[in-house]
């Protein structure tokens, strides 16, 4: 035990775990704010009276959802900066993090249209006939009547949403964000492959700190949250 | 009821674990089978772990393995008394190779493994075969890069997982910009769309990817290498195959296969090991 304490020092003292990990949750946090705005839009032109829009939304959602993450940053690195020659900034680190929060944005925006309508199915059909019958015409009903609703209905599967996307932000990887947790993880096991238990359990570990409150929040504010019916 | 159902289901997933398990100790037997033949192998197999990625060294082409380093397992594992058709090729990704050498999964690894002291504390070496050294590859026209030095305030491509890239960063040019990608093949694809100025990494690698087809006349190696990486031959550290591996790498340097493996491997890119280096002699086993 004592030995373990000891390579977990080690690996602590030779490497910045703490920042890969605060790499990771800087990703998330700009990927999850842009994807539930995305993920919204999408949800508003699924629901919507217009059939172009429903056939839009429909698309982009099967189109993301269906594609790897990978095939999604990899494009965007070696696809739209490499030979596109777009540029989200001057120097590389930040260059490539916005490729990575744009690429992990798209892609979780898919899910979390999916995880909105789920909510909206939440509210009876009875609330937009009479949000109907009032005057309010599509957009006011959606805003002020059906989506307030439907997010806190749609509180858990969001959460998993979220949970999926702190995961997922190790991918950015592929994007060229080579100071995040599993880039560093294989720096480790490159130099320091004598301890290789200790580094899984470091960052098995971390994303478990990482994920576990984000579940139990997410389950707690839907039990308070939900409309009771 | 509710009870008979999860028991049906605990019972289900244990049958499935099972047949996992049984599943995984069959390979294992296959990989791992060969311990104690020396020189008279008779009908046994021999596993030996190459990378199946990178071309010029270990390369997977439909079912044919291609590379210097698959050259010299061929060699090393006829000396041990296997023919070609008893050698059983396994992909071992830099990251699995320490796993894949101390669960006895491969008897032999031929994989750009450097030799190094904190490696050798869970599996054990044979060799140095062959001294590689960090070096760049760059654009076939260009001619102002000539060595680390003269990336100050370049692009420069490397993969992830290693400290090649920061080594230039810290040592040479502290103004470069890194790129680090999964692979080499995404490097050199950004090299050659013009975004990176140079792909850094050991100089083998490099010349094993410029000799390409598709890259062949567009890239070249620089050719000053600035560092030595001793590529070994790991194993396990309860083989006995070490002294019989460095005797046969000796051979094959004395009679001249090991340098037509290298020309082969690299041809058409102008690239010559470096001199000063190699042929590197075999270390005393431990």
């Amino acid at each position: 035990m004592g030995d373990y304490l000891s390579q977990f020092l080690r690996l602590f003292e030779s490497y910045d775990v703490l920042g890969a990990f605060w790499v990771n949750i800087q990703l998330t946090f700009w990927a999850a704010i842009l994807a539930l705005v995305v993920g919204t839009v999408l949800a508003l032109m699924r629901i919507s009276p217009i059939p172009s829009l429903q056939w839009a939304g429909a698309t982009y959602v099967t189109l993301f959802r269906n594609t790897p993450l990978t095939i999604i940053m990899v494009f965007l690195t070696l696809g739209v900066w490499g030979q596109l020659k777009i540029q989200l900034a001057d120097d590389f680190p930040s260059n490539f993090f916005r490729f990575a929060v744009l690429g992990l944005a798209v892609y979780h925006a898919a899910f979390v249209c999916e995880a909105i309508r789920s909510g909206v199915n939440t509210v009876p059909i009875g609330q937009a006939e009479a949000a109907r019958a009032i005057g309010l015409s599509f957009l006011p009903a959606a805003r002020i009547v059906i989506l307030p609703q439907a997010f806190r209905g749609s509180v858990a599967p969001l959460g998993n949403v979220l949970i999926a996307l702190i995961k997922n932000s190790t991918v950015a990887a592929a994007a060229g964000v080579a100071t995040e947790t599993s880039s560093l993880m294989k720096t480790m096991i490159e130099f320091d492959s004598d301890v290789i238990i200790a580094i899984f359990l470091t960052f098995a570990i971390g994303y478990v700190i990482l994920v576990i409150p984000v579940g139990l929040a997410t389950t707690a504010l839907s039990r308070r949250l939900a409309v009771k019916r | 009821m509710r009870t008979r159902t999860r028991t049906g289901g605990l019972v289900a997933l244990a049958a499935t674990a099972a047949l996992a398990l049984s599943a995984c100790g069959g390979s294992d037997d296959g990989g791992g089978s060969t311990e104690g033949s020396s020189a008279s192998a008779g009908g046994e197999k021999i596993t030996i772990g190459i990378k199946f990625d990178q071309p010029g060294l270990g390369f997977k082409e439909g079912d044919t393995y291609t590379g210097f380093d698959t050259d010299v397992a061929r060699y090393v594992a006829e000396k041990l008394g296997y023919s070609e058709d008893q050698i059983e090729w396994k992909e071992a990704p830099s990251a699995q190779r320490e796993t894949l050498l101390s669960t006895d999964q491969v008897d032999m690894i031929f994989a750009t493994y450097s030799i190094t002291d904190k490696r050798k504390e869970t599996v054990a070496f044979a060799g140095p075969y062959f001294v590689a050294g960090q070096d760049l590859l760059v654009a076939e026209d260009n001619t102002d890069i000539k060595g680390p030095e003269d990336l100050e305030g370049k692009n420069l491509c490397s993969v992830t997982g290693s400290t090649s890239a920061q080594r230039i960063k810290d040592e040479y040019a502290a103004g470069v910009q890194l790129l680090e990608q999964p692979g080499y093949a995404e490097c050199v694809t950004a090299l050659l769309s013009g975004q990176v100025d140079a792909v850094t990494t050991d100089d083998i690698i490099l010349a094993g990817l410029a000799a390409q087809p598709a890259n062949k006349g567009k890239v070249k190696v620089v050719g000053a290498p600035f560092s030595t990486e001793l590529y070994g031959v790991g194993i396990p550290q309860s083989s006995d195959k070490c002294e019989d591996i460095n005797a046969a790498i000796t051979e094959m340097i004395d009679d001249g296969s090991w340098e037509e493996a290298i020309t082969s491997a690299t041809e058409g890119t102008g690239y010559t090991p470096n001199a000063s280096e190699n042929p590197p002699t075999p270390d005393a086993c431990a």
